[in-house]
């Protein structure tokens, strides 16, 4: 299970664009193994990286809304949100190195 | 910086978790030589954690989902005493009589031998627009992706049977699904081409190669050329699932390993092993033709054997010399 916490399409506007610290937000759904494979890989950088960025979670089959609006085609599908704006994005269950790196100007 | 944190030199090293690994597993694990199986952090599990139903898998008679069917592998290498880490291999030192492995950590690890069951990754159409997409409406994973296109129009690249399996899959989503093919027949097996030449929702677009990608910030369309007289044409699609085969994942042991002009790992006849003393191969990275479930688990059950006997001539050659028996 994963310790992220879970955002929808009525409180991403709270959670993550207007959220004072960068936010990764891991788009996933129940019936993605890549997804699973990927959670505990989050939640070990959420863990490490406390304070420095928020990591949380959107299931796109609950909410469509923003999976649409965000363009998502392919899942586990990772972006960073900061100052409410897309920062970076990583699409693909990736190794922690590889997302650490990708992250890297975010994660400090 | 790696460092070596290694107590004792292990006999045995499996990298790899797809079924060559875990059968290789069972095997040496049943046989007391203790593996350590490196799985991947995230493609443990190997090919068949993006399938679907693998009706194919003796033992199975009503089907398993290829997911659970790894599950059970994975479960079955624990029961032996199998140590399984969810790291990444770096780096392999095969040279000499100790072979070292790392991880994305650092760490390193130190074994009389080495079973490499990498298997093979998806090919790329190598289009330049292919990356720039990649996520925007081009797939290699069906049953991850498919959800995404409901109600659209997508096409399937390839005429295998994972081109087929892809399609199939994806008309539970998409409003219409064309399988787009170099040639004019497929090589799909009898079954799975049956299903799919007959089902309302699949069209098929044959002798037909993709040379280019539309759209900006997604697909928009797939630009095709005929392979027999040269004419182009646009297909407008949203989204486009490749599944044009597989390359052994082979980037580890290049210029380590004897590789084969098909680019698999060179093998010792019916063995599996490779041109370096102590190091084994198994599975779909020393298979260019068959490629299956079965075929590979029936690989990694040759690697342990073979292991089995390398340690075993090993331990001979370590005995000393029995005096001449005097009478």
């Amino acid at each position: 299970m994963s310790n992220a916490k879970d955002v929808t399409d009525a409180s991403f506007d709270a959670d993550v664009l207007k959220s004072d610290k960068p936010v990764i937000v891991d788009f996933w759904a129940e019936w993605c193994g890549p997804c699973r494979m990927l959670t505990p890989i989050l939640d070990d950088i959420a863990a490490e990286h406390a304070g420095k960025v928020e990591v949380v979670k959107l299931n796109v089959d609950d909410n469509p809304a923003t999976a649409a609006q965000y363009g998502i085609t392919s899942i586990p599908a990772v972006y960073v949100f900061k100052d409410g704006k897309v920062a970076a994005t990583s699409i693909g269950a990736k190794p922690k190195q590889v997302i650490e790196k990708e992250f890297a100007e975010f994660l400090g | 910086m790696s460092t070596d944190t290694t107590t004792s030199v292990r006999d045995v090293i499996i990298v790899g978790s797809g079924p060559a690994g875990y059968t290789a597993a069972v095997y040496t694990a049943r046989a007391n030589l203790k593996p350590l199986l490196i799985a991947s952090s995230v493609q443990a599990g190997g090919e068949l954690m993006n399938t679907t139903d693998v009706e194919n898998y003796p033992g199975f008679p009503e089907g398993i989902m290829g997911p659970d069917l790894m599950d059970t592998f994975q479960k079955q290498a624990e029961r032996f005493g199998t140590e399984i880490l969810f790291e990444d291999v770096t780096e392999l030192e095969l040279d000499g009589p100790i072979k070292k492995v790392t991880i994305g950590t650092g760490e390193t690890f130190t074994a009389k031998s080495v079973i490499i069951s990498t298997g093979s990754a998806y090919r790329e159409l190598g289009l330049e627009d292919e990356k720039r997409l990649a996520g925007r409406g081009i797939s290699w994973c069906a049953t991850c992706d498919g959800f995404f296109f409901k109600d659209q129009d997508i096409a399937v690249v390839g005429g295998g049977d994972s081109a087929m399996e892809e399609a199939l899959f994806l008309t539970k989503f998409a409003k219409s699904v064309t399988v787009v093919h170099r040639r004019d027949s497929l090589r799909a097996s009898k079954i799975m081409q049956d299903r799919a030449l007959n089902h309302e929702k699949i069209k098929f677009q044959w002798n037909s190669a993709v040379t280019g990608i539309d759209g900006t910030d997604k697909v928009t369309a797939l630009r095709l050329t005929d392979t027999v007289d040269g004419t182009e044409s646009v297909l407008p699609v949203t989204g486009v699932f490749v599944a044009i085969g597989n390359d052994p994942r082979v980037d580890l042991v290049k210029g380590k390993l004897d590789l084969t002009a098909e680019g698999t790992i060179a093998v010792d006849g019916r063995s599996s092993r490779t041109s370096v003393a102590g190091v084994f191969a198994a599975g779909d990275v020393i298979d260019p033709t068959y490629r299956q479930a079965i075929t590979a688990s029936g690989s990694g059950c040759v690697a342990a054997i073979d292991v089995e006997h390398y340690l075993a001539s090993l331990e001979d050659a370590e005995l000393p010399v029995a005096e001449p028996a005097t009478v």
